[in-house]
């Protein structure tokens, strides 16, 4: 079955081709696109199964043996992965059906969004430099489009800001890519982890520190994440819930092949100076949440703050490093989606994102009140939630390096998300609503957005209670990737 | 041949670079461009710059000997086709962002970041700069 490690490409780009050719029906091609998601979780799920079992799947394009095609190979990281892109996929299409801002209808919103899930699905499936850059833009082409669709002038604005900051960093990319392969002679990961031994180590840091810091624009490091918030908050929900959990998360991705397996171990001053960019980037992106009343706002900051937990994870290193980093980046694609979505819900029922204009949903609306609550607290890191285990994973680990001041940054940082989540509570659930006539709207059609909220959280309660086995899996990825001694 | 090589990307991508800091969005724009073409001959050097040999391993050998190594040939024309599918886009998105925000001045555009009017809190978002609410009723 080596074909099957080209379906988080072939899939989703089959999905996209056919959504475009029925764009003038859409019934048509709402059901071609809930099939296709349909057919890419069950790829997603064979490929987890098979890296699983050991035997990842495995092509190289073209006849050509492995260092000289391109190869495709989903190992346990990859697969976890795809699995989790496609199930962020079926939520978002799922919530789409429901009336919480989802966007003006437009018939190439569907084909670019599963566009977008076949270049996340090839960056997470591909073992070749060149090719990562060629994922790296498919998605941006397609978030492109999904950002100018809306066409309302904070949108454009938007695109215009993600455009020139997104586009830089591919440049950025493939300069870099053009240097390592000018330096090794290889763009394939596995033939890379040969070369690369052969590098003096000033040579090395050089390319490894223009690679990641095209990988950081992307992810949303330090000090290059100004491109994140100012433009999130203007998609439709369900767009938002979807970059929000993968779009940063690919970069992340890149960081963790980059220094956690293909160039592992690499100098040690590229560790260091990413654990100090890690928590810069943890601490800037609270403070920014902070000082914001808009949900989606506050949310995307701290998408940002998030991702230095999951670098501060890559940059200690080692198997424990790196299965601390995929924990954490699975627990953390579900939560952060999911508060995107609930936020979508809060607005259909009360008007508007702005903490200063809505509240009184803890009377009108408690079971909302409690979903709203299961992501929140993950987030902050309260057991027995799935949060509380990533955390505890990444700070064991650092303490276990004797790194007081990062472990310190980490938690004064879950306190300050805390500060957010019960600021987000206290307004728009607990605080009676500003305006003393306001009802929650009767005619809302929000059983889809119920059902897509209800579902990421049980997978977030279902990792809280039982974290054993996301663990081990885990636990077991990282010990195939280079880092493992 | 090299240093010749050397000096021109070095032009193009300070030139670029230049181009792309301009607060003017549609300079802003070919900087970037500009910046693109520069990553491209970057790439290309990286296959090694040799006169005009076909890229042929010599029957008996197993290694390609003075001439270019022809696959960051291949991988330029996949960024060039790439940065022009961008360029373009990024061309049409202008031709509606300058209009519609009457301006094309980077710096003025503040229609998704409202400029701050008091001290401690954010600004309330821009009329027409929200989502629709209540959402009109599906067709």
């Amino acid at each position: 079955m080596t074909v099957l490690a080209a379906t988080p490409v072939l899939v989703p780009l089959a999905t996209t081709v056919l959504t475009t050719l029925a764009c003038r029906r859409p019934r048509l091609q709402a059901a071609l696109s809930t099939a296709g998601i349909g057919g890419f979780l069950l790829c997603a799920l064979a490929l987890v199964a098979l890296a699983s079992a050991d035997t990842p799947a495995d092509i190289a394009f073209g006849n050509w043996a492995a260092p000289f095609g391109i190869q495709f190979r989903v190992d346990r990281t990859g697969a976890a992965l795809v699995l989790i892109t496609a199930l962020m996929g079926g939520a978002a299409l799922l919530f789409l059906a429901s009336d919480a801002d989802g966007g003006a209808p437009h018939p190439l919103r569907l084909p670019l969004l599963h566009g977008l899930l076949a270049g996340v699905g090839g960056a997470f499936a591909t073992a070749d430099l060149f090719n990562l850059y060629v994922w790296f833009e498919v998605m941006l082409i397609c978030t492109l489009g999904l950002f100018a669709i809306g066409a309302r002038l904070d949108q454009l604005d938007a695109t215009f800001k993600y455009l020139v900051l997104n586009l830089l960093g591919t440049l950025l990319l493939l300069v870099a890519v053009g240097a390592v392969y000018g330096a090794t002679g290889h763009l394939n990961y596995g033939a890379l982890a040969q070369a690369a031994q052969q590098l003096t180590p000033g040579l090395s840091v050089v390319l490894l520190a223009a690679l990641l810091l095209a990988f950081g624009i992307k992810a949303g490091a330090f000090p290059l994440y100004a491109w994140l918030p100012a433009s999130y908050h203007t998609l439709p929900a369900p767009l938002l819930a979807l970059f929000a959990g993968l779009l940063t998360k690919v970069g992340v991705y890149a960081v963790l092949r980059t220094l956690g397996d293909v160039f592992a171990p690499a100098p040690a001053v590229l560790y260091e100076a990413l654990g100090w960019v890690a928590a810069a980037t943890m601490l800037f992106g609270v403070l920014g949440a902070a000082y914001h009343w808009d949900m989606r706002r506050i949310l995307a900051f701290h998408i940002v703050s998030q991702i230095g937990y999951i670098l501060l994870a890559i940059a200690l290193g080692g198997a424990a490093g790196n299965a601390a980093a995929l924990f954490y980046t699975v627990h953390h694609i579900i939560v952060k989606a999911n508060l995107f979505l609930v936020a979508a819900m809060v607005w259909r029922l009360t008007g508007s994102y702005d903490l200063r204009r809505i509240g009184g949903l803890y009377a009108a609306r408690p079971a909302l009140m409690l979903l709203f609550l299961v992501p929140a607290l993950s987030l902050v890191g309260v057991p027995p939630l799935s949060g509380f285990w990533s955390k505890l994973l990444v700070l064991q680990e650092a303490l276990a390096q004797g790194r007081v001041v990062w472990t310190l940054v980490a938690l004064l940082v879950s306190v300050l998300t805390l500060y957010s989540m019960m600021k987000i509570w206290m307004e728009a659930f607990w605080k009676p609503h500003p305006d003393a006539r306001w009802r929650p709207p009767a005619d809302t059609r929000l059983a889809p957005a119920w059902a897509a909220a209800l579902g990421l959280a049980g997978l977030t309660l279902a990792i809280g209670l039982n974290p054993q086995p996301l663990l081990a899996y885990a636990q077991a990825a990282a010990a195939t990737l280079g880092a493992a001694p | 041949m090299s240093a010749l090589l050397a000096f021109t990307i070095w032009v193009t991508l300070s030139a670029g670079l230049y181009l792309a800091l301009s607060r003017d969005m549609l300079r802003c724009v070919l900087g970037l461009a500009m910046v693109g073409g520069g990553a491209n001959l970057l790439l290309f050097a990286s296959g090694r710059l040799t006169s005009a040999q076909p890229a042929v391993v010599v029957a008996g050998e197993q290694a390609l000997g003075a001439a270019a190594n022809p696959l960051p040939q291949a991988l330029v024309l996949t960024a060039i086709v790439i940065g022009f599918a961008l360029l373009c886009f990024s061309l049409v998105l202008l031709l509606r962002l300058i209009p519609a925000a009457g301006t094309d001045d980077s710096q003025a555009l503040r229609s998704a970041e409202p400029p701050v009017t008091d001290p401690f809190k954010p600004p309330l978002p821009q009329p027409g700069c929200e989502p629709p609410w209540p959402p009109e009723a599906p067709r």
